[in-house]
């Protein structure tokens, strides 16, 4: 007498599992299939084969000027040389290290942001919105402390482009919301006053906002006076998104439903604490994507600031590939312009869908 | 609920029409006049724009976004150029160190209105003199730095000597640019068949010259030459020796503050005056004692020049013993020992061949 021993189960035929199966099913399943495969592969590879032997293999990477560039691929000898220029732009040399500084601190401080449960993380937060863009304008302008004044005008690459875009999204996220609230407010007054400031700052392109701000302005002051570029770019940039943003915000105030509003003024919540406590934490919650959407588009539109004269990264690579010392390397600079501009936008993107999955609760339907 | 609101609106509507319509008003007559009637009475009082530059203590000075030879960032990331050392120059003049200027990256748009505005005191951005822009913009250009025109660059292999053989060719340009207008008058007026093919930006046209899509390319002929340089092999290119356009590039002040206008146009006619008188960074410590009465004027040893300028009497030696005379800044941007390689040409002195020549100092 013996246990009854079950075959083992066989394995499936090897032709219908793992890579194999797979490739049969999805890539190799008629002979239409089989066409279209190889014809996509054939592309892939004419594609990216010169492309990687022209970024990679054949690139030229060490040197000091254009006799280390070969001309079979990509000089990014020319990046490497200049990207101190990108970088600091006109920033006096000895004083690199303020910025330095800066961006230390900033990537310290969004960090934290990131982690679930870290510590302090709101002190940190609030630290962040007040405390580091007084140190970081301290550093970066100089002139008490015994730091050496740096003009604004000496500003520019990717800092300047990293000051603008701070700047931009964390003033026109608060004044976005003042103006989403007002738009719906009861008060004919501040209704009429949020309205018609959204609609003409929707209504006119930033390129416009920005020629304004830095020609026309100082046509109707009186003469002499003269305030800073960057802060006129500023508030231009500033109050231009801000429109913007708190049109993404009535969207999320729109989207909560009334009871929401009757539940909060049944428990005796005025007017901004209801706001605050109980409609803006959800309505924010739900335009995550638009307001992150708003500050892509704010770090990208940084770039027309050349049309007042300031360098940002882009402008700082412009004005260095018609440099006669170096050979045509507008390709390499502009693709160094890109990939800088795709790291900080896709890391917004990316924290955003972290964000919304960390708020969900269940509302998404 | 509807009513009251409307009216509010159309209230609000009523009043920002107003004050805009006063606002749109006011800068038109303002433009209209203003330069000249605007600017001339801290003229007259004590010569506004340098009473201000000294009370400012920096010269703010117009340039271009990156200009190679003329202003564009070098590899220390200072601005540097043959339009930079202009700027330089005066404000060595005028505050005693070539260092004390702020630069002021302009498009080609911006330019006019940010020197209008005040925003800057001087534009040296390769400007051309032209009958328009000196009668009608408000300005006054206050000599020229550099003769330009716009010139040929073929492939060597054409074997074309001169531009008239260039019939039937196929032409790069950039759009929207002069360059555009000046090479359809010149083919037509010299009965030649062409084709243009339009590029947005120089380095595009670049590759369309490399990679065969035009026999010729057509720019100002100092850009020629820095374009050259950007080919994968310079040698296999040449610049035609025709010069289709008159390019007189300078300095542009507001019009209406005469002293300053004397300031930025002496300081230039002192550093081409020192290269025709032998002064120049080197030895202007040592020319200080030169018997000759020119060399004495330059320098302020003998008589009052600068005080005539309301400047010290060492203007112009500042200006020489810090940036170099004429020859010294052609060459360091644009000269021989450059990319740009360019020869002197017509830029050479008058007593050299060239039409360089300034009016004396005395």
């Amino acid at each position: 007498m013996s246990d009854f021993q079950p075959h083992p189960d066989l394995a499936p035929p090897a032709s219908t599992v793992g890579v194999i199966g797979w490739l049969r099913v999805n890539l190799f399943s008629s002979p239409m299939n089989t066409l279209l495969t190889l014809v996509g592969l054939f592309i892939i590879y004419s594609l990216i084969v010169p492309a990687l032997d022209w970024a990679i293999f054949s690139a030229s990477w060490v040197g000091t000027d254009k006799n280390a560039c070969s001309h079979d691929g990509a000089c990014w000898v020319f990046v490497g040389q200049r990207l101190d220029f990108f970088i600091y732009g006109f920033y006096p040399k000895a004083e690199y290290w303020r910025i330095n500084v800066v961006f230390v601190l900033l990537a310290l401080l969004i960090i934290p942001q990131m982690i679930e449960n870290a510590p302090y993380k709101g002190y940190l937060g609030w630290f962040f919105l007040i405390g580091f863009p007084i140190i970081a304008g301290i550093l970066l302008l100089g002139g008490i402390f015994g730091l050496e004044p740096v003009p604004t005008d000496k500003w520019g690459g990717l800092a300047l482009t990293l000051v603008i875009s701070f700047v931009g999204i964390v003033a026109a996220l608060p004044i976005g919301i003042l103006l989403a609230l007002g738009r719906r407010s009861e008060m004919p007054v501040i209704r009429t006053m949020c309205v018609v400031f959204i609609e003409l700052w929707r209504g006119v392109p930033l390129i416009s906002v920005l020629f304004m701000a830095s020609v026309m302005l100082p046509l109707f002051l009186p003469e002499g006076t003269n305030f800073n570029k960057l802060l006129r770019a500023l508030i231009g940039i500033t109050m231009f998104q801000s429109a913007y943003m708190a049109e993404v915000i009535r969207g999320g105030l729109q989207a909560i439903p009334k009871g929401q509003y009757e539940a909060a003024a049944a428990l005796g919540l005025g007017y901004w604490k209801s706001m605050g406590l109980i409609i803006l934490p959800q309505a924010l919650k739900l335009v995550i994507p638009g307001i992150v959407n708003t500050f892509i588009a704010l770090f990208k539109d940084t770039t027309l600031v050349l049309i007042i004269g300031l360098f940002d990264v882009l402008q700082t690579v412009a004005s260095a590939i018609v440099d006669p010392a170096w050979p045509e390397v507008s390709t390499e600079g502009f693709i160094f312009a890109a990939f800088v501009f795709w790291v900080f936008c896709f890391t917004m993107s990316r924290y955003s869908i972290a964000l919304e999955r960390k708020l969900h609760t269940g509302h998404q339907r | 609920m509807k009513g009251p609101v409307v009216i509010v609106i159309a209230v609000i509507a009523a009043l920002v029409g107003y004050f805009a319509a006063g606002a749109i008003n006011k800068p038109a007559e303002m433009k209209a006049a203003a330069p000249a009637a605007k600017k001339a009475e801290p003229a007259k009082a004590s010569g506004g724009t340098l009473a201000a530059v000294k009370a400012k203590g920096v010269l703010s000075c117009g340039v271009s976004t990156g200009l190679p030879g003329f202003s564009a960032p070098d590899k220390s990331n200072k601005w540097s150029g043959l339009d930079v050392d202009v700027c330089r120059a005066v404000a060595a003049a005028v505050l005693g160190s070539a260092d004390k200027v702020k630069f002021t990256p302009l498009t080609a748009k911006e330019r006019f209105t940010a020197l209008q505005s005040g925003e800057i005191d001087i534009l040296s951005r390769n400007t051309t003199w032209t009958h328009t822009r000196d009668t009608s913009l408000g300005l006054n250009f206050a000599g020229v730095s550099y003769y330009d025109g716009q010139g040929f660059m073929v492939s060597t292999k054409l074997g074309v000597k001169s531009a008239k053989e260039l019939s039937g060719a196929a032409v790069c340009i950039q759009a929207g640019t002069t360059t555009e207008l000046n090479l359809a008058d010149y083919f037509r007026f010299n009965n030649l068949k062409y084709k243009s093919v339009v590029f947005d930006t120089s380095d595009q046209s670049v590759k369309g010259f490399e990679s065969g899509r035009c026999d010729v390319l057509t720019s100002d002929q100092s850009q020629l030459y820095a374009l050259r340089t950007k080919l994968a092999d310079p040698t296999k290119a040449v610049v035609l020796p025709e010069i289709i356009s008159k390019e007189p590039l300078g300095p542009v002040v507001r019009q209406g503050d005469d002293q300053w206008f004397n300031i930025v146009k002496w300081t230039l006619n002192a550093l081409i005056n020192a290269e025709e008188l032998g002064i120049n960074a080197g030895n202007v410590a040592s020319m200080k004692s030169s018997k000759n009465p020119s060399v004495q004027r330059v320098l302020g040893t003998a008589s009052d020049m600068g005080k005539k300028l309301g400047l010290g009497n060492d203007w112009a030696a500042n200006a020489i013993g810090q940036v170099g005379n004429y020859s010294e800044i052609f060459e360091r941007n644009v000269g021989k020992g450059t990319p740009l390689n360019i020869a002197r040409g017509v830029n050479a002195l008058w007593s050299k061949g060239g039409i360089m020549y300034a009016p004396p100092i005395r």
